[in-house]
């Protein structure tokens, strides 16, 4: 990347060497400020993918709505769910207490798609197009039965607060490929659907019990994206460099008289802070895109901290290689007046999420990075509260649901685990959350219950003690 | 750096990973188990269900015993150990550990286990579980204090030396900080630097365990530990209020309550015979556990989390023990089984409570009220009022005959002129704010449709007829457009209306009339969601009212009305307008999506929902003579009259009421704090399959794990009892624990590294006698100094941290010297440490002079950047943050307010966890970030303003004067010519850069909303603040040398 404060550098480097010459530290010093290559990884095995962009879809998309037709339904409007079906699971309370499970087929017609004969529902036209690159994997489940606990343990492994974020998991294990920007990359962004669900928590990209250097740096969608990025009123870069300088001599001459190396680590972490005040404004600048870019990720694409916003510069992260990228989006959480309310989810995701493989497929990058887009839980055949021939409601699920992957090292076009005609039961191939972590870390070159981390005398995992690697969907 | 390679630093120099030496005896409890521990224990441990070959090892006597081929060890005898055997056995059928299990014993272990049974294999307990000894201090030339004993003894068995000790200016900021959380002032630092007695030190360390901030920075810890926060976390994660129990807090430590008081008042004060007020507030400690409030949760689930939460927390904060893997199995490493977790369990799940969120921004059940003096005179003041408002009603109750007689003439007069009830209004105008589209049906409704604002805001305009107008009627009606098909215009069908209001203008009137409505009746409300919280809610509001009128739209489509009457009646004059305004304020989304309105000017008393007329037989009973009536015509009219008509008897009843809602209203605001309170009868417990709330097993009964010493003597099998046990001279834990992680504040690491765990897995102590008798002396006080005159009693935190800071151990300088030990865990120097996020901010705040020093109270919002709470949630009440003006903005870190699914940010930069859950140590990085933050944070910006205008205004007239009294305040010494150079050339050079574009200066002056003298130059006053601005990020300022 191009180095713009590199006469500054020059200027600063003379500074704080004629300040500092006859220290001891002077050699550690000078090469931390050199722009040297960040050293290269050390992986268990040879990765495929050497970074991820994780679109996560919070509230729980309906599966039988988007990815897992189920035709035979059609007759069963308003038919109560088979107990032969439940065989007595646990339903979340807002259901538990109704006195009949009304089926609830979809009302979206589907149609299989590209070379691949993939099903796709009709309200996702764009994502059709590129169905050839994608993975479905039918056959996710998990634990637990409400947001919160659910989405956590997607995120961490554990349904409770605590342990760290997978992309904190990468970070620790994998390191950093680039020097300016941050390792761990989160964007949000509000639904249409629903605008006001499902709530996100800082623990989801947090660091648990590894360092806090490892846990997600959110962008923000207002004011500075980085917090506190921007000099404050009346300083400009030319005022800041100036100060960072006489900074560096300053704590240049007492690493001379103490000679800690902590001190030669804050020098450059001074540096780096400098460095994103450009880094991640030029990140962020999108007057370099293209017109037919910019049109391709759709019309949302110029409202900062929307989707199609977050794809686009999911993209331009993929290309600094940012190791681990996630984008959240809210509002996938329908109890009620669901067909009305998962178009407005499409309508804010279709689009862009097809964009962004399409654009990292002509850029060369999707190879060698790995997509996955979905929710924490799946939602229930049986509508909450009445069904009619146009509305119904599908509360949380999660005993299977649907997830999509694409670009390294996965198959592509494979549609992969079926679900009985209720959608409701795994009848083959079950994916648990644990062995789709397993397999994210896997493809990133990473052994999954080698990745520990001593805490409290134990050797935690972000699989636990579980997780299988899913051969059947690698590539 | 790739981090896949090292797993876990390795140790220097203790005990388990020493070469050893073949003339050493080895020690079992240092040397050996851990080996053990680590590579045998998952199958020859405590967890009895992964046990293989019947051989347990981390028990003396089942070690010993051996498993089912016969002893493992037999002493003194490799050949005829079966346990050598495996070890160094080169199948891999018999090969321990086995090939799967990933782990490979090192050469030096192997040697150590080797030695071991050549000198007889002798076994000892985990030596964090045998009782605390005192071992004996080694003589020392030259030092008193035992802890400088025991670690020059050690450095000299090494071949070292301790560091010379640190400048006086070094050790007062360093004890400064360390004990209260704050840089020393000039004048204090002048007081030291310039005292020629030999206790100078000592003097200073009095003075600052007397202050008052020295309980704020030890609470800073327990916060952490206690998982305090200002939000029930989960989902919503709305407020909550237990800043009593943090001011409980602060004040122990202030008063220097012993640790074993501190620890029984909060796990069990409510249970102490006759508890103070204050004992049961303590009791707070446990309550700050998370509630899940999320929609669909299943109570058991949750109550189950809320107990075993506990179990975690008091096991990490007094035991350093992970006690949440025995829900599922026996532990793994450490002596307890998942039938004593469960044991442990009973002990916490009695407690009058549901375990989930029962109140959405406010206190969950069982609350302590904490009233001031005013409150409880206020309050006294109030409940005198309902005797005389009864007394009042009895005296009418005499003589309503006569007034019924009268009314009988009236209403019969009324009846003729007011047949209907209510009179639809038909709106001229009606708008939504938020830009939905309202359009009028062919009934005088209106439907709503197109986009849905999160809270949007219905006018509805029109003229009304002249004369008297008493109150409205709201009418909604489900329509097929609307979501679901039902009421409301959320996806599922549903509305919360939060907010009525009527204004009414006409020519004639100079201001516009404000109807006041005082009551509001529905024809149904969803629970929780009565339409009279759109009265109530109105009264007491500050901003929005999160509390409304909800009629469970996804599952009744049925026509609903509530009406709203005015306070008194209003009277209209000729011409005039009506304007109504709805809300829906308290969830998003939730719009009301049909509607119609009606008006009534009858009299409040007897206007009815019910929009049919009087019923004919009270007319038909009204206009029979009165000497013709049946019985039960007198009766239907005697009735109508109490209930609608008798406006003394009402009025004297609604005295009544409103004295005792005056009481119920003002106990309502007095605050509270959640706190522990034990139900009369225990909840039985069970054991938990997998750990799983709905697959209970046995029953279990209260008890504390076997390998622990039992409950003391007389303990009662409760709370009180375990802690009254965690607080014993035999627990072998909470001292060690204690003493662990005070030596870890003052010296960046614990004398037992891992301070979070002493189980199994533990790190082996780098000074195991030390270590001892500190816990030791910590529990008998028998040489522990006195604190300001006031001598030591057992459990003393203050005589014992004392103890540790007097030390010239403590009092050593950081300059590195190249020795081999880079982790300093010799301590031949004294440790240079990041400061902690709260102290970091707390300085800059003192440096500047900005702080508001005030001690506790409710928390507080300083500064934070827009949409911190918005950006990830549209839940709760904890949203639209704004920052308080004035102190608020000033107050320490610890007062700051806390939501833990978004907490303060730039505290997180600083390695502060969420407090979602107990945390006993934080990291301590060194980021981009955190420069950042220092550099551009409001905060920051605006000390660094605050700092050079102390410069310029105290530091004296010429430049170098003034640079070094900044320079001073920030670092406690004086600068180096060097280092004056650099600032003075920089401050030259802002200056002129400042004068080449004053604007500039204006705009960088500007941050901040406290306000600098007028009488400085701001062009010279921006220059001194951009080189406090460097000051403040120096390193050595934001560490503590």
């Amino acid at each position: 990347m191009p180095h713009r404060f590199e006469f500054a550098d020059f200027l600063n480097r003379r500074t704080f060497l004629r300040t500092s010459a006859a220290g001891v530290g002077t050699a550690a010093l000078a090469s931390l400020l050199q722009p040297a290559a960040m050293a290269q990884s050390a992986t268990h095995h040879a990765a495929k993918a050497k970074r991820i962009i994780y679109l996560f879809q919070s509230g729980a998309p309906s599966q039988m709505d988007l990815f897992d037709p189920k035709p035979v339904m059609a007759d069963k409007r308003g038919t109560d769910l088979p107990d032969s079906i439940r065989m007595g699971q646990r339903l979340t309370t807002m259901t538990s207490g109704q006195a009949k499970f009304p089926v609830a087929p979809s009302i979206f017609k589907f149609s299989q798609h590209g070379e691949c004969g993939m099903w796709l529902s009709e309200i996702l036209p764009h994502m059709s197009k590129v169905v050839d690159e994608l993975c479905m994997i039918r056959t996710l489940h998990t634990e637990a039965i409400n947001h919160d606990p659910a989405i956590t343990f997607c995120q961490t492994g554990s349904q409770l607060a605590g342990r760290p974020s997978i992309g904190a998991w990468a970070s620790y294990g994998l390191g950093s490929e680039n020097r300016d920007l941050p390792t761990y990359v989160v964007l949000t962004s509000f639904g249409s659907g629903r605008p006001d669900d499902q709530p996100l928590y800082d623990r989801l990209w947090g660091s648990g019990f590894l360092p806090t250097v490892h846990q997600g740096v959110k962008f923000r969608n207002q004011g500075d994206a980085v917090l506190y990025l921007s000099n404050p009123p009346g300083i400009d870069p030319v005022a800041r460099r100036s100060t960072l300088n006489r900074l560096k001599s300053l704590n240049a001459q007492h690493h001379d008289a103490l000679r800690d190396p902590e001190i030669a680590t804050r020098i450059a972490q001074y540096e780096m802070a400098f460095r994103m005040q450009s880094s991640v404004p030029e990140l962020l600048d999108l007057k370099d895109e293209p017109k037919h870019v910019l049109e391709m990720y759709g019309p949302d694409v110029s409202r900062p901290g929307s989707y199609a916003a977050n794809c686009l510069l999911a993209r331009r992260l993929a290309e600094r290689d940012v190791r681990f990228v996630q984008l959240f989006h809210m509002g996938w959480d329908h109890h009620g007046g669901l067909p009305n309310a998962i178009k407005g989810q499409c309508r804010d995701t279709d689009q862009a999420t097809a964009a962004l493989i399409t654009d990292l497929k002509q850029r060369n990058l999707l190879q060698d990075t790995l997509i996955v887009w979905g929710g924490e839980f799946g939602r229930t055949i049986y509508s909450q509260g009445g069904v009619t021939e146009t509305d119904y409601g599908r509360d949380h699920h999660p005993r299977c649901f649907t997830l999509l992957m694409a670009g390294a090292g996965v198959k592509k076009g494979l549609t992969y685990g079926v679900t009985d005609d209720y959608c409701y039961n795994i009848v083959e191939n079950p994916v648990h959350v644990h062995d789709l972590n397993a397999t994210i870390l896997h493809l990133m070159g990473v052994d999954h219950t080698r990745l520990t981390y001593r805490y409290q005398g134990r050797d935690f995992r972000l699989t636990d003690i579980h997780g299988t690697i899913v051969d059947n969907v690698l590539a | 750096m790739s981090k896949l390679m090292i797993i876990f630093p390795v140790a220097l120099m203790l005990a388990s990973n020493c070469p050893v030496r073949a003339d050493s005896k080895i020690r079992f409890d240092r040397q050996v188990r851990p080996i053990l521990s680590d590579a045998c224990f998952q199958c020859h441990g405590p967890d009895e269900s992964k046990r293989q070959g019947g051989l347990r090892l981390d028990l003396v006597a089942a070690a010993q015993q051996g498993g089912d081929s016969g002893p493992a060890v037999v002493a003194a005898n490799l050949e005829a150990s079966e346990l050598w055997k495996r070890v160094t056995s080169t199948d891999p059928d018999r090969v321990m550990p086995p090939p799967k299990s990933g782990k490979v014993l090192k050469p030096e272990q192997l040697e150590t286990l080797k030695l071991w049974i050549q000198q007889g294999a002798e076994h000892q307990e985990h030596w964090a579980f045998q009782r605390v000894a005192r071992p004996t201090v080694p003589t020392v030339e030259g030092v008193t204090n035992p802890i400088d004993a025991f670690i020059r003894h050690r450095l000299r068995q090494e071949g070292m030396t301790a560091a010379p000790e640190a400048t006086r200016e070094t050790l007062i900021r360093r004890v400064t900080l360390d004990l209260t959380g704050l840089p020393p002032t000039p004048a204090e630092m002048d007081a030291f630097l310039m005292d020629p007695a030999p206790d100078a030190f000592e003097k200073v360390v009095d003075r600052l365990l007397s202050s008052p901030h020295y309980g704020e920075r030890m609470a800073q810890q327990w916060l952490d530990f206690a998982r305090y926060a200002d939000s029930n976390g989960f989902q919503v994660d709305s407020s909550r209020q237990m800043s009593a129990w943090r001011d409980w807090v602060i004040a122990a430590f202030n008063r220097n309550l012993p640790f074993d008081q501190f620890t029984i008042e909060q796990l069990a004060g409510d249970l102490l015979p006759n508890p103070a007020r204050d004992q049961i507030v303590a009791t707070g400690f446990h309550r700050n556990v998370k509630l899940n409030g999320e929609g669909g949760r299943i109570q058991e689930e949750w109550f189950v989390e809320t107990v075993i939460d506990r179990i975690e927390t008091t096991g990490l904060t007094w035991m350093a023990m992970t006690l949440n893997c025995c829900r599922c199995h026996d532990h793994k490493y450490d002596p307890i089984s998942q039938k004593e977790f469960y044991q442990l369990f009973a002990f916490f799940n009695s407690i009058d409570e549901s375990g989930v969120l029962e109140v959405e921004g406010g206190n969950t059940r069982p609350v302590q009220k904490i009233p001031s003096t005013e409150h409880e005179l206020r309050l006294e003041q109030l409940q005198q009022a309902i005797p005389a408002a009864e007394a009042k009603l009895a005296s009418l109750m005499t003589t309503s005959e006569a007034r019924q007689a009268h009314w009988e003439l009236e209403f019969a007069k009324q009846l003729d002129s007011n047949p209907e009830i209510w009179r639809r209004f038909v709106p001229a105008e009606v708008k939504s704010l938020g830009g939905a589209t309202l359009t009028k049906q062919p009934d005088d409704s209106w439907l709503a449709s197109g986009t849905n604002p999160a809270n949007d805001e219905y006018q509805i305009i029109g003229p009304i007829a002249a004369g008297t107008m008493t109150g409205l009627l709201l009418e909604a009606f489900p329509d097929p457009s609307l979501p679901n098909m039902s009421l409301g215009r959320y996806p599922n069908g549903n509305f919360v209306l939060t907010d009525v209001d009527a204004v009414i203008t006409a020519p004639t009137l100079a201001t516009p009339i404000n109807a006041e409505i005082n009551r509001a009746v529905s024809d149904y409300d969803q629970p929780g969601w009565p339409v009279q919280a759109i009265v109530d809610g109105k009264s007491t509001r500050q901003g929005r009212n999160s509390k409304g009128w909800a009629v469970d739209g996804p599952t009744k489509r049925e026509n609903r009305k509530a009406m709203f009457l005015f306070a008194a009646p209003v009277a209209v004059p000729p011409d005039a307008t009506i304007t109504i305004q709805l809300r829906h304020d308290a969830i998003g989304g939730h719009n009301i999506g049909r509607f119609r309105f009606s008006t009534t000017s009858w009299p409040v008393e007897k206007v009815k929902l019910d929009t049919a007329s009087i019923p004919a037989s009270l007319r038909l009973a009204i206009a029979t003579r009165k000497s013709d009536r049946t019985q039960a015509q007198l009766d239907e009219i005697a009735a109508h009259f109490r209930e609608y008509a008798d406006a003394e008897i009402k009025q004297a009843e609604q005295a009544i009421a409103a004295a005792k809602k005056a009481v119920t209203e003002y106990e309502a605001s007095v605050p509270t704090v959640m706190v522990m309170k034990e139900l009369p009868m225990p909840r039985e417990a069970f054991f938990l399959k997998r750990g799983q709330y709905d697959q209970p097993g046995d029953k279990v009964e209260r008890g504390v794990p076997s390998a622990f010493p039992s409950l003391p003597a007389g303990a009662p099998l409760n709370r009180l009892g375990l802690a009254q046990w965690l607080a014993s001279r035999e627990h072998p834990l909470t001292a060690r624990v204690w003493v662990n992680r005070a030596w870890e504040r003052f010296f960046g690491t614990g004398l037992v590294r891992t301070t979070e765990n002493l189980g199994s897995q533990s790190e082996s102590p780098s000074h195991p006698e030390l270590l001892d008798w500190l816990a030791a002396e910590f529990m008998e006080a028998t040489t522990l100094p006195a604190v300001a005159g006031k001598a030591a009693a057992k459990w003393d935190m203050q005589a014992m941290q004392k103890l540790m800071v007097m030390s010239l151990t403590y009092r050593q300088s950081a300059v590195l010297v190249p020795v081999d030990d880079p982790e300093n865990r010799l301590l031949s120097r004294g440790p240079r440490l990041r400061l902690p996020a709260e102290t970091t901010r707390d300085q800059a705040l003192a440096i500047s002079g900005l702080m508001v020093p005030t001690i506790g109270g409710p928390s507080v919002r300083p500064y934070m950047p827009e949409g911190v709470w918005d950006e990830t949630s549209r839940y709760g009440d904890l949203r639209g943050y704004k920052p308080d003006s004035g102190a608020g903005l000033y107050r320490r870190t610890l007062y700051t307010i806390w939501k833990r699914t978004a907490p303060p940010p730039s505290l997180m930069l600083f390695d502060a966890p969420a407090r979602e859950v107990c945390t006993v140590k934080r990291s301590r990085t060194n980021t981009p970030l955190q420069a950042l933050a220092l550099l551009n944070e409001i905060t920051y910006v605006e000390a660094a303003r605050k700092l050079g205008e102390r410069m310029l205004t105290e530091g004296g007239s010429s430049a170098e004067e003034r640079l070094t009294y900044g320079f001073r305040l920030a670092t406690a010494r004086r600068p180096t010519n060097d280092e004056l150079q650099v600032l003075v050339d920089g401050l030259n050079e802002d200056l002129a850069r400042f004068q080449r574009a004053p604007e500039t200066a204006t705009q960088y002056l500007s941050v901040g909303t406290s306000k600098s003298p007028e009488s400085l130059r701001p062009t010279e006053l921006a220059a001194y603040a951009l080189t406090a601005n460097v000051l403040l990020n120096l390193d050595e300022v934001v560490t503590r040398e």
